[in-house]
C-alpha cells in the first residue's frame, strides 16, 4: 500500500502548463443565459461525506484494525474505524479501550451488573472489568470504513 | 457587564501530544527533542523532577535517559499541529471569542456568565478538552488579560487548584499579587524588570499601587495599560487575526553538512517555495529577498558566511518566480570547499497582495496564469499532502533534511500511520 502511493506521487512540476488542464479545476458548471434549467431553483448541496460521518470534527480521529476479534460486528483487519473521543461511553457501544497499554476495540457490555469488555467473534473470549483493571475508554466507534474495491 | 477573560494553557503540550495516541508513555518519563533532534524542549512532569532542564542538549543527558527509561522523541510538528488545531476548535465553541496566543495557549473571552457559574463552566472546558483531546490544560481566570495570565501561573504551581484558578472571586487578590515578581508579570520585559527593581518595585502588587504620571512617563502608554490590567480594567483586548507578518523567513540548520552546490540549490529552493506558500497563505506578496548561508561556527575549520538581496521586480508570491531567484542568489553566493551547516531565505518589504502595483517593465510572463498555477499547487498539497508536488529544482532525495530520527507516526494527518488498535 505505500509503496503504491508512493508511485502516485507526482514528484515535480514544471512551469509549462497548458490550458486544458488548467479548465479541469474550474468546478461549477456555466449555466447559460436564455436556457435556464428547470432544476435551477432545486439546486442542493453537494453529498459531503465528511459532514455525514463526523459529527464532532475537533474529537473525532481515525484508527486502523489489526486483529480479527471483532468480524462479528462487521469490523476487520485493515478496517478503518471512526472514533469520536468527546461521547459518553454506555454500554452496547463499540468503543476503543486502553487495556495493557495498548489500544483495543470491543464492545462495551453489562451483565449482572458488572462491566465487560466483548469480542464479537467466537474464538476470542469476553474480558471481565474490575476495580484493579487498568482500564480506561479512549473513544467511541461510530463508523467503520470497510474497503471492497481499490483503485490505487 | 464586566469582561472576563481566560487564558487556557495546554501541560507540556507536545508531550501531551504523544502520550494522547501511546498509551504506553502514560506512567513514563516522556520528552522531546528540537529540530535535528538538538536538544530538549519539552518534558513530562516526572521529566522535570529529575533535574533535567529545558534547553538542555541531548546528548548531555544520555545517561539519565537510559537510567530512568525516558521515552525520547523528535519534534512531530505534523502532530503538533494537528492536535492544537483540535483544542482550539473546541475552545472556540465555550468563549463568544478567541485569540490563539501560539500553538498552546489561548486567551479566552466569556461573557454573559454569572461569576458563581464561572468556576464550573470553567472546569467543564477543562474537562471536554481532555476527554476529547487527551490534552490536559490549565487555565487562569481573571477580569483582564494580564490577570487572566496571573492566574494561569498560579494554578500550575499550586497543584490543588486542579490546574483552574479564577482570580475574579478571590477574596485578597492584592496578597496574591505580592507573591508574582514583575518579571513574571506579562508584558514586562527584561528592561522593564531591571528598571523597576531599581526603584524597589518588585512584586505586581507594588506596581499595581505605582502612580499612573511616573508608569506612564517611564514605561509609556504600554506599560500604564499594565498597570490598569493589574487593576482590574481591562485594556487588552483580543486580538482576532494574527497581523500578517511583516518578514517570512525559512531557515533551517541541516541534518549533515551540505557539501555541494547542487544540494545547496535543493535546499534554498525548498526553503524559498516554502516562504511563498507562507506568502499566499496570508495572502500578500514580497517585494524583497534575501539568501544567505553559513558554516559551522563552532567548528574548528574554514569558515564562510554571505548574505545576498534580490530586489524582485513586482512584489511576487509565485513559487516558481522567486525560487528562480533564490537559486540565482545562492549560486552568486556559494563558495566551494566549504561546510554548510545552515541557510535560509528571507522575504521582506511585504504587500497586502491587493495593493500590488504592477511594474510597467514585468518580464514575467502572463501573471494570471502563474496565479491560477499556484491556487493549484496549494490546491493538490493541502488534498495530498504537502510537497506532493514541487518545483523540481527542491529535489526529491532531500539528504540534507532535517534529522527527525525518533519521529512519532502522523497519527492525525496520513493514512498510512494512524494509531492501530486491537482486535484481539
Ligand atoms: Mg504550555
Amino acid at each position: 500500500m505505500t509503496n503504491k502511493r508512493k508511485n502516485l506521487k507526482v514528484k515535480a512540476i514544471y512551469p509549462v502548463s497548458t490550458d486544458e488542464e488548467l479548465e479541469l479545476l474550474v468546478f461549477y458548471p456555466k449555466i447559460q443565459a436564455g436556457f435556464p434549467s428547470p432544476a435551477d431553483d432545486y439546486l442542493a448541496e453537494k453529498l459531503d461525506l465528511n459532514k455525514y460521518l463526523i459529527k464532532n470534527k475537533a474529537t473525532t480521529y481515525c484508527v486502523r484494525v489489526e486483529g480479527d476479534s471483532m468480524t462479528g460486528a462487521g469490523i476487520y483487519s485493515g478496517d478503518i474505524l471512526i472514533v469520536d473521543r468527546s461521547i459518553h461511553p454506555r454500554e452496547n457501544l463499540i468503543v476503543i479501550a486502553i487495556l495493557d497499554g495498548e489500544l483495543t476495540v470491543k464492545w462495551l457490555k453489562r451483565e449482572n451488573g458488572k462491566l465487560y469488555l466483548c469480542p464479537d467473534n467466537n474464538d476470542f473470549s469476553p474480558i471481565h472489568i474490575n476495580e484493579e483493571s487498568e482500564f480506561q475508554i479512549w473513544g467511541v466507534v461510530i463508523h467503520c470504513i470497510h474497503t471492497f474495491y481499490k483503485s490505487f | 457587564m464586566n469582561k472576563i477573560f481566560a487564558l487556557v494553557d495546554c501541560d507540556n503540550f507536545y508531550v501531551s501530544c504523544e502520550r494522547a495516541f501511546n498509551p504506553l508513555l502514560r506512567n513514563r518519563p516522556v520528552i522531546v527533542l528540537s529540530n535535528n533532534d538538538g536538544c530538549i524542549i519539552a518534558r513530562s512532569n516526572e521529566v522535570k523532577k529529575l533535574d533535567i532542564p529545558f534547553g538542555q542538549p541531548y546528548f548531555k543527558c544520555r545517561d539519565k535517559i537510559d537510567k530512568y527509561n525516558i521515552a525520547v522523541f523528535s519534534s512531530n510538528y505534523e502532530l503538533y499541529g494537528d492536535m492544537s488545531r483540535r483544542v482550539m476548535e473546541i475552545l472556540a465553541q465555550y468563549a463568544v471569542d478567541i485569540e490563539i496566543y501560539s500553538i498552546d495557549e489561548a486567551f479566552l473571552e466569556l461573557e454573559g456568565l454569572r461569576r458563581f457559574d464561572l468556576d464550573d463552566y470553567v472546569k467543564e472546558i477543562q474537562q471536554y478538552v481532555l476527554k476529547g483531546t487527551g490534552i490536559p490544560v490549565t487555565i487562569g481566570v481573571g477580569q483582564t488579560k494580564t490577570l487572566a495570565k496571573i492566574a494561569s501561573k498560579y494554578a500550575k504551581k499550586n497543584k490543588q487548584n486542579n490546574g483552574v484558578f479564577n482570580i475574579v472571586n478571590h477574596p485578597d487578590i492584592d496578597q496574591l499579587l505580592e507573591a508574582v515578581p514583575v518579571e513574571d508579570i506579562w508584558g514586562i520585559g527584561r528592561q522593564y524588570d531591571k528598571f523597576l527593581k531599581k526603584f524597589n518595585i518588585n512584586n505586581a502588587r507594588q506596581l499595581k499601587y505605582s502612580q499612573d504620571k511616573w508608569i506612564k512617563k517611564h514605561m509609556t502608554v504600554v506599560g500604564l495599560r499594565t498597570v490598569w490590567e493589574l487593576r482590574g480594567q481591562s485594556c487588552l483586548s483580543l486580538e482576532q487575526l494574527p497581523p500578517a507578518k511583516k518578514e517570512i523567513c525559512t531557515s533551517r540548520s541541516f541534518g549533515r553538512p551540505v557539501e555541494s552546490l547542487q544540494e545547496m540549490r535543493e535546499a534554498i529552493a525548498d526553503y524559498a517555495s516554502r516562504a511563498a506558500e507562507k506568502l499566499r497563505k496570508q495572502n500578500s506578496a514580497a517585494s524583497i529577498l534575501q539568501v544567505f548561508l553559513t558554516t559551522n561556527r563552532f567548528k574548528e575549520e574554514p569558515q564562510y558566511f554571505n548574505c545576498i538581496q534580490i530586489n524582485l521586480p513586482t512584489p511576487t508570491n509565485d513559487t516558481f518566480e522567486i525560487v528562480k531567484f533564490a537559486c540565482k542568489g545562492i549560486e552568486k553566493i556559494y563558495r566551494s570547499n566549504f561546510r554548510y551547516k545552515k541557510a535560509g531565505v528571507f522575504l521582506t518589504d511585504i504587500v497586502s497582495k491587493d495593493n500590488i502595483q504592477t511594474n510597467l517593465f514585468d518580464t514575467y510572463p502572463n501573471r494570471d496564469k502563474s496565479k491560477k498555477l499556484m491556487e493549484i499547487l496549494d490546491l493538490l498539497n493541502s488534498k495530498y499532502g504537502s510537497k506532493t508536488v514541487q518545483v523540481a529544482s527542491a529535489g526529491t532525495k532531500k539528504e540534507w533534511a532535517m534529522q527527525r530520527n525518533l519521529k512519532s507516526n502522523n497519527y492525525t494527518t496520513n493514512w498510512d500511520e494512524l494509531p492501530r488498535v486491537k482486535a484481539k
